[in-house]
């Protein structure tokens, strides 16, 4: 499948912020968005998960097939919240997300392991240090099985080691053939994605 | 996953709607939650008229119904602010909204709302026959006002959403949400009430009013969650 932008254009209450972005991926790519901030980073994620309208150009997926016809519901969404209650504990958030979701992916302990999160998902999510908040928000990418993420700072508060197994989900998940954007300040450890600058254009 | 059956849809889909309102349902009991913020503000209110109307116990079961159903509808506006603010404040709502494509946002809307209704109002439903012994209603009349409560509650909470999703992005919305709600609110407490009178008035009819506050549910039941997702679609930042 593909996940293509044309003639992209961005705003933040009528102030343009970006236009004429475009790019196409393949897959198993991925894109890098880097930029300083207020370059529409964060905009650009949201108008393509479909968040925000678009103020020019249009974002569509193809070959999805049945499962996945449009981004929304070939996406996964990974913004700066976690989107997980601080009420419930980290597996019943986990649980809650597979179900809701749909394609289910892998299952909730195993995904707890896979971001070294095993034996905690009894805890309330509300007693999770930031960093590992952000790796059970990580581990809700996994339980649902979607082709694209698009992820925004996904490294904010992990540790090297985190950030590390971190990478190597990202590239296993590109080389089952998905695709990935990622806006972000870090380097994410990931040899051969394309880049994308952003506020060059301004 | 092309020629997936039709019926696997289905179930996926009930599977996500279960989940949703088992989430919403425990989050409602847990710390945090306002399953019982209702109830106290409704208790608090029945048990003060007595006091403020005088001990007339004619003019209390006369007024009764009238009380025990303006106190439900002013507990039941409490805890609406709350309902997609909650959400929208960890992120959930994105991947919420984000998730139409797969289930439609209103019957998401539907579900919250349901599940909203049987962790915050449904308390206050149970809770009514017991307030009526202090407006000295008789036991007929106690029934009939919870029976009106049950049925026409829902249509409450239904234009509410609609609400709650105007304001979602007001950090303090709640008095908002009360003022735009409460006047689409006044049809479902006339009919509400009436009904309730009905049973023990004798000249007055039950069942007319009480199908009307039936058929104010089940409109509002399709309307509300349609403009609610309406607004939380174009709602987004």
């Amino acid at each position: 499948m593909r996940l293509i932008a044309e003639n992209l254009g961005g705003e933040r209450g009528g102030e343009t912020v970006f236009s004429n972005i475009g790019f196409a991926l393949e897959k198993g790519e991925a894109l890098i968005v880097t930029g300083p901030n207020g370059s529409g980073k964060s905009t650009l994620l949201r108008i393509v998960a479909g968040l925000l309208p678009a103020a020019g150009g249009k974002v569509l997926v193809e070959g999805g097939g049945e499962a996945f016809p449009t981004v929304a519901s070939a996406a996964h969404y990974l913004g700066h919240l976690n989107a997980m209650k601080t009420a419930l504990s980290v597996e019943e958030n986990l649980a809650f997300w597979r179900a809701f979701q749909g394609e289910p992916g892998l299952g909730v302990e195993e995904a707890l392991e896979t971001v070294a999160l095993g034996g905690l998902g009894h805890l309330p999510f509300g007693y999770l240090s930031t960093g590992q908040r952000r790796r059970a928000s990580i581990a809700k990418l996994l339980v649902g099985r979607r082709p694209v993420w698009l992820l925004d700072e996904p490294t904010a508060g992990l540790d090297k080691a985190s950030e590390e197994r971190f990478a190597g989900l990202m590239r296993g998940h590109l080389q089952d053939g998905g695709i990935l954007v990622a806006a972000t300040h870090l380097p994410l450890g990931l040899g051969g994605a394309k880049a994308l600058r952003m506020g060059q254009v301004l | 996953m092309a020629g997936r059956p039709e019926r696997g849809a289905w179930a996926q889909a009930s599977q996500a709607m279960l989940a949703l309102f088992l989430r919403d349902i425990r989050l409602s009991i847990r710390a945090g939650g306002d399953a019982l913020t209702g109830v106290i503000f409704f208790l608090a209110v029945i048990v003060t008229i007595p006091f403020g109307v005088g001990p007339d116990l004619n003019l209390l079961s006369r007024i009764g119904p009238a009380i025990l159903w303006i106190a439900a509808l002013l507990a039941c506006l409490l805890g609406l602010d709350r309902l997609f603010q909650a959400d929208r404040e960890d992120g959930s709502l994105d991947l919420l909204v984000l998730d139409n494509d797969r289930h439609m946002l209103a019957l998401t809307v539907l579900v919250k709302c349901l599940a909203h209704w049987s962790g915050s109002v449904l308390p206050l439903v149970v809770a009514a026959p017991l307030l009526g012994l202090f407006m000295n209603m008789e036991p007929l009349g106690i029934g009939a006002t919870a029976l009106t409560l049950l049925i026409g509650t829902p249509a409450i909470t239904f234009i509410g959403a609609a609400g709650a999703a105007v304001a979602v992005a007001l950090p303090r919305g709640g008095l908002l949400i009360s003022v735009l709600v409460l006047p689409l609110t006044i049809p479902v407490l006339i009919f509400g009430v009436s009904a309730s009178y009905g049973a023990v008035a004798d000249p007055a009819p039950f069942l007319q009013p009480f199908l009307i506050l039936a058929a104010l549910t089940l409109f509002l039941a399709v309307l509300g969650p349609l403009a609610a997702a309406l607004a939380l679609r174009h709602g987004t930042d």
